[in-house]
């Protein structure tokens, strides 16, 4: 059997995959380009319109503010969960699985983890019943305490920082386990030998545990980012984007133009700026990470 | 020693924080509206009261939702790992030509935003009268979870032994049969990874099944609470009761599949 034969009986397998992959990406992706060149309502023909929708959204205050409002999110989503993260699985597996057990360490990574397994939309459906300000866990605990409650996701003020707060506890669990999992291929006797040389617990973190798990903490940095920019369940049912834009984000805002507004084509140029976003920041991810190696 | 406690006693603080929503949810859940209302959100239940989740049961018919979830979360598991095994087939074992470029494309395809693929499907759903169905939405997701599944597989299959292949080449069998009878077995832990991250990734989307399931009987579990959210008709009681029924299928999972998943998001993750 030569080479060739063999590569071309192969490519039935791809068949199924290739018509689907045209009729549900490929097709898809290229008419959203198309339409966000247009004004169309969602019936009738879409108008030509060049490039009217992407100058109307430059000048739009409301999508620079979804956008700055992104990157508050994955401040919440990717970065503060990374570092707390590196923080609690080190400690979880330098400290707590070496001097009280590994089934405590892994114990507390199940709890820290739990979060995670939830749809992302029914954890906003919880924290939007504690924060509720009427009937409220938080705000009951805030009287016990003799703080005063508030609005949360009410109050433009507050509903940013509190769809960030619920974001850091859904994300938490992620890096942990990646980390820990990880950390299991760094060689323990770097660490005993850092020990014997008098390295502080601090300086063992720093030198060792994160020059170790570098490729880790690229994928958590990427995987997060992404899935901040792409963020929709939580804005939809705790705030739905507001209160007055206070959470837009681009997903919601693009969901909004499409659905509720009728504006085919500026969701559409929407959806298609926040794609080569994505494109962009995964591109220089991955860059960094060549680099690195 | 102290210091050994003091770290020790906030890894466990911080691990009751964030299981205190589950507790609350919970406490809540099986507290009637009387007691709540003379107790409030924090005080422990004076008795089991479960009329609250059996109403909200029987209110969204949540037996028919978790039965569209599993519907739809099932077959797409089963028919998103049979496209990645056949595409990893022909990418890792048969090295097509243009298999980087190939892959490059399921790559980008799993980044893409749901966002920029929406209104086109839903405009062509229509147009071929699957909108609103729970079809159309097993259709969408057996690509999208394939495209990630076709990523993984294929690096894996790329590392197949390829003289169990040629031994069984010489014995007459087929390219499908080899398939079949040699590569899905051997591949056998690999795939059962991918079946429950398909089915757990599935049942927790939002986004297409809020827009495609706009009907009541279609809805899955995730959209039929999230769009009840803000309802003026639920009250405290009922509310948590909803929170609660939407986190226990999950937490079911979690406990089944725990071992595959600690290990599935570490495989996934670092390629």
């Amino acid at each position: 059997m030569t080479t060739r034969s063999r590569d071309r009986g192969y490519w039935v397998f791809l068949l199924p995959s290739f018509v689907l992959f045209t009729a549900v990406i490929v097709v898809p992706f290229l008419m959203n380009v198309g339409i966000g060149f247009t004004r169309w309502q969602g019936v009738g023909d879409p108008r030509w319109a060049g490039l009217d929708n992407y100058t109307r959204l430059f000048a739009d205050e409301r999508f620079w503010a979804s956008f700055r409002n992104n990157v508050a999110l994955i401040v919440a989503m990717a970065i503060v969960p990374t570092i707390i993260g590196l923080v609690l699985a080190a400690t979880l597996f330098d400290y707590v699985g070496k001097k009280v057990g590994p089934r405590a360490a892994s114990l507390l990574r199940a709890a820290y983890y739990l979060p995670q397994v939830l749809p992302v939309a029914v954890a906003g459906i919880v924290w939007g019943w504690i924060m509720h300000p009427q009937f409220g866990a938080l705000n009951e605990l805030l009287k016990l305490l003799g703080m005063e409650p508030r609005n949360w996701l009410g109050d433009p003020g507050w509903a940013l920082p509190s769809v960030m707060v619920i974001m850091v506890w859904f994300q938490i669990g992620y890096p942990v386990v990646i980390f820990m999992s990880g950390l299991q291929r760094v060689d323990p006797a770097l660490y005993e030998a850092a020990e014997i040389d008098g390295a502080t617990w601090w300086r063992r973190f720093w030198h060792i545990t994160i020059p170790q798990i570098r490729p880790e903490i690229y994928v958590v940095l990427l995987t997060c980012t992404i899935a901040a920019l792409k963020v929709f369940g939580p804005i939809f049912v705790l705030t739905r984007g507001g209160p007055g834009g206070a959470t837009l984000v681009p997903s919601y805002f693009s969901y909004q133009n499409f659905f509720e507004k009728a504006n085919v084509g500026y969701g559409a140029a929407i959806a298609t700026v926040l794609t080569l976003v994505i494109i962009v920041v995964t591109v220089f991810f991955m860059r960094i990470q060549d680099k690195e190696s | 020693m102290i210091r050994k406690y003091s770290v020790l006693v906030s890894l466990v603080v911080l691990a009751v924080v964030m299981l205190v929503p589950f507790g609350v949810v919970t406490l809540n859940a099986v507290k009637s509206p009387a007691d709540y209302s003379s107790g409030g959100p924090l005080s422990l239940p004076g008795e089991l009261y479960l009329d609250g989740i059996v109403k909200f049961w029987n209110r969204v018919d949540f037996g028919g939702k978790l039965w569209n979830s599993l519907l739809i979360s099932g077959s797409v598991a089963v028919l998103a790992t049979v496209l990645s095994v056949l595409n990893a087939y022909a990418l890792g074992i048969g090295r097509v030509r243009g298999r980087m470029w190939i892959l490059v494309v399921f790559l980008v395809a799993n980044t893409l935003p749901q966002e920029a693929l929406v209104y086109p499907l839903y405009y062509l759903a229509k147009g071929v009268g699957l909108y609103d169905s729970r079809l159309a939405v097993i259709i969408i997701f057996t690509v999208i979870q394939s495209a990630f599944g076709t990523y993984l597989l294929a690096s894996v299959l790329g590392r197949f032994p390829h003289e169990i292949l040629e031994a069984a080449a010489l014995d007459g069998a087929g390219k499908w049969r080899a398939l079949w009878r040699i590569v899905v077995p051997i591949s056998r832990p690999t795939l059962s990874v991918l079946l429950i991250f398909f089915f757990i990734w599935t049942w927790n989307e939002f986004f297409l099944p809020l827009v495609f399931l706009i009907s009541n009987e279609n809805q899955t579990v995730p959209v039929a609470l999230g769009v009840l959210q803000g309802d003026k008709m639920m009250d405290a009681t009922m509310s948590s009761a909803s929170a609660l029924l939407g986190i226990l299928p999950a937490v079911v999972f979690f406990l089944i599949f725990q071992r595959t998943l600690t290990r599935g998001v570490t495989v996934g993750a670092v390629k």
